[in-house]
This record gives C-alpha cells, sequence and structure tokens, in this order.
C-alpha cells in the first residue's frame, strides 16, 4: 500500500511522481512529561530526495526529527505514542531494535559533535562497529570514499591523523556527514545542520545535500525558510506541536492553504 | 577609557556609573585576601614538610629502608612498613578502583533516574564522609570475624577499599556528568550500544577525572591508621610476608594476602608514642618516607592523566 503513495515533488510540479513512502507517521504525540510537545502529526517522507521541517522555535520539528531514529529514547521523560513506519515496520514497536535502526539512519546535529579522536577515526568508527570492514584497507577505503563523498577528502587528506576538533566548523560538520554516511544509511536526520555555519560553508552543505539526495532520504529541520525552499522537494510546517500542512515545496512557499503557513511563510510571526 | 567610550555619541554626557574607585577597591581587596587565604595553607604546608625533613632526613638511609624495627631506635627500619602500606594499597587499589568505577558507570550512565538512585546517589555521598574508624569496626565485624579473612592485609584492603569506594564513586560520577551529551548523541546517531558509547567515548572522557577521584582515594587510603589498628594491625612486626614468586610452579602465591602486616603510618605512630628522641626521629622519617610514597603514587597518576588529556583531542 505504501509503495503506491504519489509525492508530487516541486521539480516536475505539473506530474505525479511515483516515489514509495520511506517513512510514515501516523498519529504521532510526544510528551515531555506533562507537556505535549507533539500532537497527532501524520505524515509521510518521500523515498530519496530532501524533505524540510520548518517551523517557529518550540514547535515540535526537531522532536519529530528525533523521532525517527528514536533518539528520544535518551530523554528519560519523554514517551512516544502512535506508529512510525519506516519500510513496512513500526519502528516504535517494542520488538524493534533500536541499535539496528540507527545504524540504517544516519544524523547530524545542530552543532558539529565529531569525536574526540583523529579526522580518520571519525569516519572508521560507525564502520568498525557494526563490522562493515573486514581487513584495514577496507576500512581506509570506507574512510576515504565517506570523505570525498562529503566533499571534505581534498582538504583533509595531509592530516587524516589530526584531531577532528582541529577543523573549521564547516568542516566538521561536513566530518559529521561523513561519519554518518560511512556506516551506509538509507535516512539521513539533519538538525539544523548549518546555523552554527557562515554562508560559505552552508552553501557547501546545501551543495552537498542535493548530491546525497540522489541516494539517500534526508530530512532537515531548518530555522531558515530560504534555505528550505533552495534545497527540499517537499516541506512540511510545524506550529505548536501541531504539524499544519505539508506538500510541494513550491506549493507551501507559494500558494500555501493554512492561513499559520502563510503568516509565517511572509514573516508575521516567528 | 577609550574602549568604554565607543558608540556615545560625541558631545552627548555620558551617564556616571558607581563610583568607579570603590569597585576598583573591593577588586584590590581581594586579590589580597584571596592571596592570603592561598598563603595560610601554603604556609602551614611547607612548615610541615621542612620541619618533617629537618628531623626525619638525617635517619634516611638504605639501612633505614631495609632494617626490620627494633627496640634500639638507631637500627630501627621501616623494611615491613612500607612493604606492607604497598601490599595493602595494591589489594585496596585492585578491589576499590573497578568496584567504584564500575559502580560510578552504572549509577549515572544506565540506572534509571528515581527516587531509589537518588537516596542511593546521597547515601553514596555521605558514605564519604564517615569517620575511618566506623569502617575499622565494621571490618572487625564482618570481615575479621564474621569472614574469618583474619587480621591480614587481605582484610586491610578490603577495609580500606570499602573507605575509598564512596570517593571514587562520586568523583567518577561527576567526571561522567561533565561529558557532554552531545558526544553521546554522536555515537548513539551512528547505531552504537549503550555500553559501546560508555565505553568508546564516554568513559576515556572521563578517565582524567576518574584518575583525580583515584589518586584522592588512594592517598587517603594511604595515610589511614586508625582502621587499620580496629581490625588488629601489628605494630612491632620482624618479618616480612610470603614472598609472591616461588621457585615451584606455579611460581605464583597469593599466601601473602593472609599475612599479618603494619603499615607506615601506624609504624609511624608507634615511634611517636615512645619516649626518647630518637625514636621521634624515626617517626619523622617514616613520615617523610609516606609522604614521598603519596607524592609518588600521585606523580605517576598525575602523569597518566596528563597523557589521557593529551590523547583527547577536543
Amino acid at each position: 500500500m505504501d509503495a503506491q503513495v504519489k509525492f508530487s515533488l516541486r521539480d516536475a510540479p505539473h506530474e505525479m511522481i511515483e516515489r514509495a513512502v520511506k517513512v510514515r507517521a501516523e498519529n504521532v504525540n510526544v510528551f515531555y512529561g506533562a507537556k505535549q510537545a507533539l500532537k497527532d502529526v501524520n505524515v509521510g517522507i518521500p523515498e530519496r530526495g530532501v524533505m524540510a521541517f520548518i517551523g517557529p522555535s518550540g514547535c515540535g520539528k526537531t522532536t519529530f526529527l528525533r523521532c525517527i531514529n528514536r533518539m528520544n529514547d535518551t530523554i528519560a521523560i519523554a514517551k512516544v505514542t502512535g506508529r512510525i513506519v519506516i519500510d513496512g515496520e513500526n519502528i516504535n514497536d517494542r520488538k524493534v531494535d533500536v541499535v539496528e535502526l540507527r545504524s540504517r539512519i544516519g544524523m547530524v546535529f545542530q552543532k558539529p559533535n565529531p569525536f574526540p579522536k583523529s579526522i580518520f577515526e571519525n569516519v572508521a568508527y560507525g564502520p568498525r562497529i557494526h563490522g562493515l570492514a573486514t581487513s584495514k584497507s577496507a576500512l581506509e577505503e570506507i574512510v576515504v570514499s565517506s570523505l570525498k563523498r562529503a566533499g571534505l577528502f581534498d582538504e583533509v587528506k595531509e592530516r587524516l591523523h589530526d584531531a577532528g576538533t582541529g577543523l573549521s566548523g564547516g568542516q566538521q560538520q561536513r566530518l559529521c556527514i561523513a561519519r554518518a554516511i560511512a556506516v551506509e544509511p538509507e535516512i539521513i536526520l539533519m538538525d539544523e545542520p548549518c546555523s552554527a555555519l557562515d554562508p560559505i560553508a552552508t552553501a557547501r552543505i546545501e551543495e552537498l545535500m542535493e548530491e546525497l539526495a540522489k541516494i539517500y532520504t534526508i530530512v532537515i529541520v531548518t530555522h531558515s525558510m530560504q534555505q528550505a525552499a533552495r534545497v527540499s522537494q517537499r516541506t512540511a510546517f510545524f506550529h505548536l506541536g501541531n504539524l499544519v500542512e505539508d506538500g510541494p515545496t513550491d506549493v507551501i512557499f507559494n500558494n500555501p492553504k493554512d492561513k499559520r503557513t502563510q503568516d509565517y511563510i511572509t514573516g508575521r510571526f516567528g | 577609557m577609550t574602549a568604554i567610550d565607543i558608540g556615545v555619541p560625541r558631545g552627548v554626557p555620558r551617564k556616571r556609573h558607581a563610583p568607579t574607585a570603590r569597585r576598583h577597591r573591593r577588586e584590590r581587596i581581594f586579590k589580597v585576601v584571596g592571596l592570603l587565604a592561598t598563603l595560610v595553607g601554603l604556609v602551614a604546608l611547607g612548615a610541615l614538610l621542612f620541619d618533617l625533613a629537618y628531623s626525619g632526613l638525617p635517619r634516611l638511609s638504605w639501612d633505614f629502608f631495609l632494617n626490620f624495627p627494633s627496640r634500639r631506635a638507631n637500627i630501627a627500619g621501616i623494611l615491613s612498613a612500607w612493604v606492607g602500606s604497598l601490599l595493602v594499597i595494591l589489594v585496596t587499589g585492585a578491589i576499590g578502583i573497578p568496584l567504584g568505577v564500575a559502580a560510578g558507570i552504572y549509577l549515572e550512565e544506565y540506572a534509571r533516574k528515581n527516587l531509589l538512585t537518588n537516596i542511593i546517589e546521597i547515601n553514596v555521598s555521605n558514605l564519604a564522609g564517615v569517620p575511618s574508624i566506623i569502617y575499622g569496626l565494621l571490618a572487625l565485624g564482618l570481615f575479621v570475624y564474621g569472614f574469618g579473612t583474619g587480621r591480614s592485609i587481605f582484610t586491610a584492603g578490603l577495609t580500606l577499599a570499602l573507605l575509598i569506594l564512596p570517593i571514587i564513586i562520586v568523583a567518577t560520577r561527576e567526571a561522567i556528568r561533565a561529558v557532554p551529551d552531545s558526544l553521546r548523541e554522536a555515537a548513539l546517531g551512528l547505531g552504537a550500544t549503550k555500553w559501546q558509547v560508555t565505553r568508546d567515548h564516554v568513559l576515556p572522557a572521563a578517565m582524567p577525572g576518574v584518575l583525580t577521584g583515584v589518586i584522592i582515594g588512594v592517598s587517603r587510603a594511604l595515610g589511614e591508621t586508625a582502621p587499620l589498628i580496629t581490625i588488629g594491625a601489628l605494630t612491632f612486626i620482624a618479618f616480612l610476608p610470603t614472598p609472591p614468586i616461588t621457585s615451584e610452579p606455579p611460581f605464583i602465591s597469593f599466601q601473602w594476602l593472609w599475612d599479618g602486616f603494619t603499615v607506615l603510618p601506624i609504624q609511624a605512630f608507634n615511634w611517636v608514642s615512645r619516649p626518647g628522641d630518637d625514636f621521634h626521629a624515626n617517626a619523622a622519617a617514616a613520615g617523610l618516607v609516606l609522604v614521598l610514597l603519596t607524592l609518588g603514587l600521585n606523580g605517576i597518576a598525575i602523569y597518566l592523566r596528563y597523557r589521557l588529556r593529551k590523547k583527547l583531542q577536543w
């Protein structure tokens, strides 16, 4: 049933492109203690391409992003209800192995957070714990190709064994992206990946996202509507814990159905 | 002055804040008070060390280290005491450090935060402040009489391990709490298990802090006298424990664990309570050795901490 759902994408607004749903949320609620952070969210995220979550601060977009790889499990007071179906499997099911789930879903955080280890070790860590490389040379190959795909290799190839934390902010964020793609995920979650970066570093990350979106399903939370417009094919607007509306990015930006979306897009609040 | 004036349009009279002279005076006063407070501690410690060195240093010789205690002050030595101290600390560390670190990791990373863990946390902190003689009484009842471990090196090590356990647990927890969550999330996001996150990222980052706790704990254990006297440490001992290496297979013996012992602070206490300046000089010398031993062990730990910090590439 999932495979039959059609998404209209910005690149081809006049025709429906058939894309399988990679992630489907059904009636997702999140509570932090007594406070409800997300209310009955229903949304589908298409396979491959970029989907952006926008909305004012505290609207629940990051909370929802963290539901997709069960990162809210780490918060003791957080309670998630509802179903999140990835490839036909409800990941909120008790039987789901969270460790295995997260190996299929990479995450890039708001603040670049490389391990306090060398550049090489940063990228090699994931493949190592998942046993993706059987030999030292295979591991090196994964590290190099991941750094290349993250567009960082040329800048760091002379100093792979220097500290990852010694890189600039933009380089650190690309290192984190390399670290995420080294474990061959299917989905990459990005939580405001450019909020700590300057415009040039931001542009590089956005280029990279476009490239990665050919293979991976990318979900990005962003404060910047321009960024959402630039990088995504689909956008969802969150407000006060509700998913107000979602659709092709150009529809959300040019012809939103809901007044709240319109007010936010036109800068009346947020 | 110029730095303050930036942004204020020319010709506009600037509003004066509280008299700056008074604020500067307070600044200076605190500097002096702080310096004095620091000096009180340093001078007291320096005087103590100087006094110890002045009376004890002339007694320090190879013979002093290699002789057993004696009724004659000039040939009495600390062989049994320093060997005893080292062996007891070895047992203490071997038991107390892994237990303390493991408990600290469990409480901070694994245990659910609820009323029970709160009660445990408060009690662990309180245990660090319990007088050491209480541990001695507990050990006498539980280990010596209850488990029948005797008045041995093993009992002493076990007792001191209990004593330093809360110190190490508290230090480990604080060091682990200081590790930023972003590091845990980075590893969890890659699909690492909780144990992998702890072993590969949290512990290495917390290690310098953990070592600080270990240093404080071990130093405290080295100087403890009361609980060891309570469990029946000997005060006059003219033999060494069974050697750990034997000439017959399996070449290793743990018989020494069950031997009687004395430690440096007990030896010093014993000498100090005797009449006569000769023995008092011996006590000062033993005290000096104890201080140097503590400094030496701390030096090793500080060096290790420095090496670990350098390996972390924040």
